[in-house]
């Protein structure tokens, strides 16, 4: 009931998921993570999840909103949404040229994101979720070791930034899941939950009273570079930040 | 929890304050429901009118979460004792902090329930909570949590007017903004 009734008297009721997704079965299990689970050596223990096959793209961003007109950028409150929120698009209600249809949504706040992903009777996926999805390929689940999947992922971070975002069209993973790495950076759940220190050697140091208990934690892989740069923005991010390169796809539990 | 979507239900819903839209930059725009120490729950915005000093904590830690809750009662003694002024501490671990938790803490730290509220959130909701408030929290392995240690000043309406990461003892910046804001 006390859902129902909002949602009632926003007339929301008929506005259910704009388009159907695909969501792909993922089998979790114990992962190691750049990030371990007690800050130290723990792996991460990843139940079974669905996630999007797909990050969202601006057509399906732009559906939501017309659905959802409280998101629309000249209306959504700022406690929400920076200023640069949706500002690739022509109008509040219009892609344009710079915001095509098949191309993944970006300058969009983790409020924002969430708040769409609801709209799909799903979530952000964890950090852990991602990062377990994203060390796929195309005939592993967990290509991390191989140094060309490592040479791969790491050459996009390479690219120029202001570069225009190419369409959705990676190959497909194991998973079914496509591009994950390569295209853009993608919101998580937990975005403010790495508590990395700028300097991991500080992790037992003076900052002891900024992040109670264990302090900050450590990374571990630094060879694995493209990961770690992942964990580095995500931790620097405000809930209300966007960016031209960050988007984001959805994640259901089992 | 369709909290985001219905970001807006509050000013729908017709509360005392349907008149007046919430400010855009308002925390209380988020509709999240909070339950107290008495098991009450209303919307977080139901603390629209009324300054507040809001930060995040958890029961069973025992470093520095008691440093934030004295850290509060300091402030507020520093301030004047103002009587408009709230002082909300809300949960970072729902699964363990339920009603019967945050009431013996609250007899516990002999807190003055006239101005004290300590409440939990529904478990898909406290991080949201956090982003709202920028507070960063990660739950530990053995139920420990890791967390940023964050005190907000919080307007009637619900905008920030000063945040202070000073634990432990009073941050004078931020008693003078109370001071300035809850007037005594």
């Amino acid at each position: 009931m006390r859902r129902r009734l909002p949602l009632l008297l926003l007339g929301l009721l008929l506005a259910g998921p704009t388009l159907a997704a695909d969501y792909a079965p993922l089998p979790g299990g114990t992962f190691a993570s750049v990030l371990p689970a007690d800050g130290k050596t723990a792996p991460a223990i990843l139940k079974r999840f669905h996630l999007r096959t797909e990050p969202v793209t601006n057509a399906e961003f732009h559906a939501f909103v017309k659905s959802h007109p409280a998101w629309r950028r000249d209306r959504v409150p700022s406690v929400f949404a920076d200023g640069r929120y949706l500002s690739q698009w022509a109008a509040p209600d219009t892609l344009g040229p710079t915001a095509l249809p098949r191309q993944p949504v970006t300058q969009v706040s983790w409020f924002a994101a969430q708040a769409y992903c609801e709209s799909e009777h799903a979530r952000l996926p964890t950090w852990y979720e991602w990062e377990y999805a994203a060390a796929a390929d195309a005939t592993r689940a967990d290509a991390r070791s191989d140094p060309a999947w490592r040479e791969r992922v790491l050459a996009w971070y390479g690219r120029p930034s202001n570069d225009a975002l190419p369409a959705i069209g990676g190959t497909r993973d194991v998973h079914g899941v496509r591009d994950l790495n390569g295209l853009v950076w993608e919101w998580v759940e937990d975005f403010n939950a790495m508590m990395t220190s700028a300097d991991s050697r500080e992790q037992d140091g003076a900052d002891k009273l900024k992040f109670c208990g264990a302090g900050a934690i450590s990374m571990e892989q630094k060879e694995n570079y493209a990961t770690l740069m992942r964990v580095a923005m995500l931790s620097s991010l405000k809930a209300t930040d966007t960016t031209a390169n960050l988007g984001f796809r959805c994640a259901r539990s089992d | 929890m369709k909290r985001l979507l219905l970001l807006l239900a509050l000013c729908l819903a017709g509360t005392a304050h349907a008149a007046s839209p919430l400010p855009t930059d308002s925390l209380y725009q988020l509709a999240v429901p909070l339950t107290d120490q008495d098991g009450h729950s209303a919307p977080l915005a139901t603390r629209r009118g009324t300054p507040q000093i809001v930060s995040m904590f958890y029961t069973s830690c025992t470093m520095v979460c008691p440093m934030i809750i004295d850290t509060m009662k300091a402030t507020r003694h520093a301030a004047g004792e103002p009587a408009q002024l709230g002082l909300l501490a809300v949960s970072f671990d729902p699964e363990r902090d339920n009603v019967d938790a945050l009431r013996r803490y609250a007899a516990g730290h002999k807190l003055d329930m006239r101005y004290w509220t300590l409440a939990r959130t529904q478990p898909q909701d406290t991080r949201a909570l956090a982003a709202l408030l920028g507070v960063q929290y990660r739950k530990l392995p053995d139920g420990d949590f890791n967390h940023s240690s964050t005190l907000l000043l919080l307007d009637g309406e619900g905008r920030i007017v000063a945040r202070s990461s000073i634990i432990g003892r009073t941050d004078p910046e931020f008693v003078a903004a109370v001071r300035k804001l809850a007037g005594s």
